[in-house]
């Protein structure tokens, strides 16, 4: 089994595990953390299929990690943007949860914001 | 077996045993660590698979930057209720997911067995035409030369990003300075350390900007390192963030994309298509992008991070 093929099944299963947490945790930063983990998944399959394709001299085709550095840097700031709504969603609600019905807060849970100012 | 493919399984088996970690622990922070990790060995797996350039951004952007975000996110959100009863998934829709999940990562892993032999390529054509960019790191020619068009989209992203993260500001802090002021003991170790690295940081930062046209490196690289030295000094409370309305602050973060558009827009007068460069000016074309380039990357990594105003500009 050469590099290739042995992360090949690495990338597939780590695309497994990360839809797995994406779809069963209730809790966003860990859907946020599994959405991650996915990408990454995905990024190395594409980092795979470059090892394949090494001719001229190179290691791997450039064109597929080029592609890879550009997806790696959006998937930080669409990361970030998350994380902050999920801080506003934590600071207007006092919880983070992405039920409709949960979101009601109850009587007892002041909003922090209004809370503190 | 050799040595070399040794390493390799137990690398895999060890990068997948943390995603595991990160997925299945019960802990969020645990969680998170274990995912910061997890980006960290897999920087090894990216040069195990020859792709150094993907090896220094994954391990500065990917586990780096992200994972400080995470875990400042997971510090925060400590003590938030964990949702309870009806959000919690049953066993049948855990037992269905993982079956789902199981067939989609067999499904990956069958075509990547099944993947044609020999490998379609671009790496000899993009080798025929380095010689006209001028260029020695292949990677590095596919950013800003062949593929720019995805390169110029892809910097537009971070400014959005920002806008994005700045407009979850309250009303009465619009304008004011993102995160709070970090009160830190001033003999402590974080302290010594911030004042101990920029220096070789900054150095190296702009190291890996300067080489990334020949070697592994190059803008979002060098400018994530850049980037992680102001973070350090913030977190020390050596520094603070500006307020998010000073007109220099906007403009750094303009400055590369405005650079990168121009560049791109003057391709339609000279030789005729977007983003295409003069005949013998690649080169030093380039560098110019890098170098607008590079605090425009530095400063939006920096203030993503940061995240909304939570303070007047004046506090």
């Amino acid at each position: 089994m050469n590099a290739a093929n042995l992360f090949g099944v690495c990338s597939a299963t780590l695309v497994g595990l990360g839809l797995y947490g994406l779809i069963i945790h209730p809790q966003p930063l860990r859907k946020i953390l599994a959405f991650n983990l996915l990408g990454s998944g995905v990024f190395l399959l594409f980092g795979v299929v470059a090892r394949r394709g090494a001719a001229a001299g190179m290691g791997g085709d450039p064109v597929p990690q080029a592609l890879v550095i550009t997806g790696i840097v959006v998937a930080f700031s669409a990361t970030a943007l998350a994380v902050a709504l999920l801080l506003k969603l934590d600071r207007e609600t006092g919880r983070t949860t992405l039920n409709a019905n949960g979101s009601k807060t109850p009587s007892n849970n002041m909003p922090r914001e209004s809370a503190d100012s | 077996m050799t040595i070399a493919s040794a390493l390799y399984i137990a690398l895999a088996i060890l990068v997948l045993a943390l995603a595991g970690w990160t997925i299945f622990a019960r802990d969020d922070y645990a969680a998170i660590v274990g995912f910061v990790t997890y980006g960290l060995l897999l920087s090894l797996v990216w040069v195990s698979l020859s792709a150094l350039d993907i090896a220094l951004t994954e391990v500065a952007i990917g586990g780096g930057v992200t994972g400080v975000l995470l875990l400042e996110a997971g510090a925060r959100l400590r003590g938030v209720p964990v949702p309870t009863g009806v959000e919690r998934p049953g066993i049948i829709q855990r037992v269905s997911a993982a079956m789902l999940c199981t067939l989609v990562s067999l499904g990956l892993a069958l075509t990547v067995w099944i993947l044609p032999e020999p490998a379609p390529t671009l790496a000899p054509s993009v080798a025929a035409n380095l010689a006209a960019t001028e260029m020695g790191n292949p990677v590095g020619a596919v950013l800003l030369a062949y593929r720019a068009l995805d390169t110029v989209l892809e910097s537009a992203v971070l400014p959005l990003a920002l806008i994005g993260v700045w407009s979850l500001a309250s009303d009465r802090f619009w304008g004011g300075r993102p995160g709070f002021q970090n009160r830190v003991d001033r003999e402590g170790i974080l302290v010594f350390l911030a004042q101990l690295l920029p220096p070789f940081g900054v150095l190296m930062g702009i190291y890996i900007v300067l080489i990334g046209a020949d070697r592994p490196g190059g803008k979002f690289q060098g400018g994530t390192i850049l980037a992680a030295m102001w973070i350090l000094t913030r977190m020390a409370g050596i520094t603070d963030t500006p307020p998010i309305n000073r007109r220099w602050l906007r403009i750094v973060l303009i400055a590369g994309p405005a650079v990168f558009l121009a560049v791109g827009l003057a391709g339609f007068v000279f030789p005729g298509t977007f983003l295409a460069y003069p005949p013998g000016f690649a080169k030093p074309i380039i560098l110019i992008i890098e170098a607008a380039m590079t605090p425009s990357i530095a400063v939006a990594l920096a203030l993503l991070l940061a995240g909304p105003p939570e303070r007047k500009p004046n506090e």
